[in-house]
């Protein structure tokens, strides 16, 4: 954040105080801080991580944008950049990996495959999209999102961040949100434990 | 194996320092550059392609947003469609909703719902709707190269980052002629005059009987 | 080895009457093995006849005839010309084959993935249990009566796009609202006590116990599907001693994007896209090995100028990503993120001109059958041209300079994780790991396809087979396609880039074919039977990532803990092909 925007909270600062005091509201700067030091999850999946990674290294260089440090720990990291096609037999790792992330979190679906499924939609083992099973903040299409691209949605995610007001925002609210997301679990196919009333019913309607 | 401990990290430590000092070597000379030809290094078009030439030394990053790297002619994102400005300002789609890209498209994300004639009940080559899924598409490019009205092209715009999932409908998809010819100006100028071409054939074949 | 092998006609019908017989259908070669013969067979043809080296297995569905096909495809490491054959069951669930793991070892995983995929049992297999599925997994999915959930045609392209295109997702239409269907009489709310860990744990813990005379306890560690130094979503499972690896196991399938299905819904042409994705740092190599299968069939080549366009896009791929298996080698070993850095730089320069000649960095989609997609845009040859004459060899030898006589990588790389060169072929490891370990097998040479036979370039090769050599290879094979780049410059004729007119329907006579190319992780091979139909009956990959995990468990037993990382490292694995 410029020192301008910074000297202008919306208040009047008389004039002969004028570049001597800085008057900001908790959120602007709270929310500064945290945008301006987001940690992503090293996580890659698919062909994305790739380009994720050519984002981190020396052409585009992330540590413009204070995201240098990538985590492998979800404990440590901020924000979850899905890289890749979300498969069934990795989707209940990757929800795993989503309850242990420190709240606020974000995610960020890199491409095709994360937002929808991807060219890989119809296969049998293919998640259609990983917002079926985590909330997802912003997405990124494009099969792979050149690194660029990839800026673009980060610079979406640090955007959402600025418009976030502590009191407001889901984070700080008791309940809910918080919850953890139960683990689908493997059997003859994946079965989201939070869907398993729906899928009962469907079969018995498709039975009959 | 070496008698001397460490001298790998010194000279690991020697070649980071090398390209340190090359950062600033370079900016030293880009300066010489600036005040006698008016030549920038940083946030300018030249210093963005010496940075992806051969000849790069030190800093390597080109600072998105601030500097974006050039996409060449060549470079495929998502699909758009193309339209031509009709004598009233109209967008008239050069698609003619054969339905050739649906069919090469590989992971069939083109919908295509045809316009029908109320009248007659036949079809008429302009598109009702086309939807591409984005978030299904594999950017290969192959439905730009198969249509055979150079109706459906592949887009350079890259920031489409969005809060939401992305179905793009023939309203979104539909950029003008113009824009295209600005992206590929190398293959809109041969196509077109593909088509010039095979307009005067027809036109000479059409003329001659009646000669 | 310059010229190839002399090509000796083999007669194995003659050789074993009772056992094999000629494959005679259309467009098919190679020979049909008596089922219960097969190993002998197999021992024959290793012991007697030369083939020593097993390089692609995988079953086909011949669901009208009633028929389980098993194909399996032999070379020589002295080059030259390799031998099919085949063994034929009923369609008849036990569908059963003897397994050939005892004599070729490197069958192993390919044997289990056509148990997992096809449902073929390979009776004697020592560990026959799914390798890309999870073990409670319904079906056996490429069959080709196994409907995926999300089925809407046998073949591509599918007639709810046009001209009635009604935009629909895929979740609306499909039966229980998502990518998912139950077997008969299952009911999601009961049943949930899925362990798909246990069959894993049993065949772990099946290792030769030491007598050392210590009651130790062995602990059992499992690194990744999120693991930095598992290149992706890999896991390993191993059994310690202390830091000493007693057994391991590679557990993959977290990337199993079900290719080989997709494929045999789409048509030729469709595949050419998706093959990008397989090993997603080669996409060209990739391209290349699918077109020369699909020319194979169809019976054409290309022109003189696509020939070269394509050699010198191939040898730009090896060199991308040798830097990046170097940079990632070093990451492994340690040196986090610096040599990578600067390995880095080079590859983003090479990618650049994929960038302006393609139009997109990794996902090339630039052959077609027949010759490439379009021209080499103005500028491209120069840029080429400065990369391969100036900039590369220079930062090369930087690299190298830097890299390869420090202590570290040298005390951690020599003599740790050696494979011989008798393991080596035995299972059936490919690439720089082969010829790391000795044996001077490159595809390029032994049975060379488009332009190699022309130009000149050595198969790089290095004795010990260790980490360090492995690493090193890589350097010796970056300069080798340096050199292969510049004769392509130089000589770069000019002419047309395709041989036929470019076409979305190709039409592919009806046959088998088996293409294979180098690329820069090994041989990758791709199988592909034709019914004559718009999309291939069979399509698989014989992918070198997959198949060179063959050799990573016998080469960590042990060895300590922190040195499988970076021999898996120096094997150099994508997971995209991998799993596939
Ligand atoms: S969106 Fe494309 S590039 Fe990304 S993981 Fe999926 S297939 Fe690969
Ligand atoms: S975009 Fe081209 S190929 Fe597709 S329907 Fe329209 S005219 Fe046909
Ligand atoms: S670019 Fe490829 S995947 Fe995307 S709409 Fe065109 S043909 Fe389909």
């Amino acid at each position: 954040m410029d020192t301008n925007e910074l000297n202008a909270p919306g208040y009047e600062i008389p004039p002969e105080v004028q570049g001597q005091v800085a008057i900001t509201t908790l959120d602007r700067i709270y929310n500064w801080g945290r945008r301006a030091s987001v940690w992503p999850m090293m996580f890659g999946l698919a062909c994305c991580a790739i380009e994720m990674i050519c984002t981190a290294a020396s052409r585009f260089d992330l540590a413009r944008f204070g995201m240098e440090i990538m985590r492998p720990s979800p404990r440590q990291s901020d924000l979850m950049i899905v890289s890749g096609t979300v498969t069934k037999k990795m989707v209940p790792i990757i929800v795993r990996l989503y309850n242990q992330m420190p709240e606020p979190k974000y995610v960020l679906a890199m491409g095709a495959c994360a937002s929808g499924g991807g060219p890989f939609k119809e296969g049998y083992n293919v998640v259609s999209g990983i917002d079926k099973f985590i909330p997802v903040d912003v997405y990124v299409p494009g099969c792979p999102p050149t690194p660029q691209a990839l800026l673009n949605g980060l610079m979406k995610i640090q955007e959402k961040i600025s418009g976030e007001h502590w009191r407001t925002s889901r984070w700080y609210q008791k309940g809910g949100d918080q919850a953890e997301i139960p683990i689908p679990i493997l059997g003859p196919d994946l079965i989201d434990p939070r869907k398993v009333e729906e899928y009962s019913r469907r079969l018995a309607e498709s039975e009959a | 194996m070496s008698e001397m401990y460490g001298k790998g990290i010194l000279k690991g430590l020697g070649v980071t320092l090398k390209r340190f000092w090359d950062t600033y070597w370079e900016d030293a000379i880009w300066l010489f550059r600036q005040v006698t030809r008016g030549e920038r290094r940083y946030r300018s078009p030249e210093g963005i392609a010496h940075r992806a030439s051969k000849n790069t030394r030190g800093i390597f990053t080109v600072q998105y947003p601030e500097e974006k790297l050039p996409v060449p002619e060549e470079f495929r994102f998502v699909p758009f469609l193309v339209y031509e400005e009709g004598p009233n300002g109209e967008k008239v789609m050069r698609c003619t909703s054969c339905g050739i890209c649906s069919r090469v498209c590989p992971p069939q994300c083109i919908w295509i719902v045809r316009t029908t004639d109320p009248e007659t009940g036949r079809p008429i080559p302009d598109p009702a709707e086309f939807y591409i899924d984005v978030d299904i598409c594999m950017n290969c490019g192959l439905c730009a190269e198969f249509c055979p009205f150079d109706a459906i092209k592949m887009d350079h715009d890259y920031e489409l980052a969005s809060f939401g999932r992305s179905v793009y409908d023939k309203e979104k998809l539909a950029k003008p002629v113009a824009y295209y010819e600005s992206i590929r100006p190398l293959n809109a100028a041969r196509e077109n005059a593909a088509r010039a071409a095979k307009e005067a054939a027809r036109f000479a074949t059409s003329a001659k009987p009646e000669a | 080895m310059t010229a190839p092998a002399p090509v000796e006609t083999l007669d194995l019908a003659a050789r074993f009457p009772d056992w094999v017989t000629a494959d005679a259908r259309p467009g098919y070669s190679g020979w049909i093995v008596e089922k219960d013969k097969l190993p002998d067979f197999a021992r024959a043809l290793r012991d007697d006849l030369g083939y020593d080296y097993l390089s692609s297995v995988t079953g086909v569905d011949y669901l009208p005839e009633g028929k389980m096909e098993v194909v399996y495809h032999a070379y020589k490491t002295t080059g030259g010309p390799g031998v099919v054959f085949k063994v034929q069951v009923a369609r008849q669930d036990p569908v059963e084959v003897p397994s050939l793991v005892s004599i070729y070892p490197g069958a192993e995983f390919q044997e289990r993935e056509a148990w997992d995929l096809l449902g073929i049992k390979f009776t004697g297999h020592p560990d026959l249990r799914r390798i890309l599925m999870w073990e409670d997994f319904a079906g056996h999915p490429l069959r080709k009566d196994w409907r995926e959930p999300y089925f809407e045609e046998e073949f591509k392209p599918f007639k709810s796009r046009w001209p009635e295109g009604k935009f629909q997702m895929a979740e609306d239409k499909a039966r229980l609202g998502d990518n998912l269907s139950f077997p008969a009489g299952f009911d999601p709310q009961k049943k949930t006590d899925f362990d798909p860990e246990k069959a894993l744990y049993e065949a772990l813990r099946q290792y030769q116990k030491t007598e050392s005379g210590l009651e130790t306890e062995h602990l059992l560690v499992n690194i990744g599907p999120h693991h930095p130094s598992t290149h992706g979503v890999f896991r390993v499972a191993v059994v310690l001693d202390g830091e000493t690896v007693l057994s391991l196991k590679p557990v993959m399938g977290y990337l199993h994007r079900n290719h080989e299905k997709i494929g045999e819904r789409n048509t030729f042409l469709m595949n050419m896209p998706y093959t990008d994705r397989l090993d997603y740092l080669t996409s060209m190599s990739n391209n290349f090995g699918y077109a020369l299968a699909v020319e194979k069939l169809m019976g054409i080549t290309p022109p003189e100028r696509a020939e070269y366009i394509r050699v010198m896009m191939a040898e730009l791929t090896r060199i991308a990503n040798h830097v990046w298996a170097i940079g990632f080698l070093l990451n492994d070993l340690g040196a986090y993120f610096t040599p990578m850095l600067y390995a880095q730089e080079e590859r983003e320069l090479i990618l650049d001109i994929f960038e302006a000649v393609s139009g997109s960095r990794m996902m090339c989609n630039y052959f077609r059958f027949g010759g490439v997609a379009r021209d080499l845009p103005d500028g491209v040859l120069e840029k080429v041209r400065d990369l391969a004459f100036e900039r590369l060899p220079r930062k090369v030898d930087e690299l190298e300079a830097l890299l390869a006589d420090n202590e570290i990588i040298r005390s951690r790389g020599i003599g740790q994780g050696v494979l011989t060169a008798e393991d080596a072929i035995r299972y059936s490891a490919a690439g720089p790991l082969l010829r790391a370990s000795g044996i001077p097998y490159d595809v390029r040479r032994a049975e060379p396809y488009s332009i190699y036979d022309r130009l000149e370039f050595d198969v790089a090769c290095r004795p010990n087979g260790d980490i360090y050599d492995r690493m090193m290879i890589r350097f010796d094979e970056i300069r080798q396609s340096l050199r292969i780049i510049q004769q392509t410059v130089k000589q770069m004729p000019g002419g047309p880039i395709m041989a036929v007119k470019p076409a979305y329907q190709v039409r592919v006579p009806p046959g088998e074919a088996y293409g294979r190319v180098e690329g820069p992780k090994g041989e990758l091979g791709f199988y592909i039977v034709s019914t004559g139909k718009s999309s291939p009956w069979r399509y698989h990959v014989r992918a070198p990532s997959f198949i060179n995990l063959t050799a990573f468990g016998p080469m960590c037993v042990g060895q300590k803990i922190a040195d499988l990382v970076a021999i898996l490292g120096s094997i150099d694995i994508v997971l995209g092909e991998c799993d596939r």
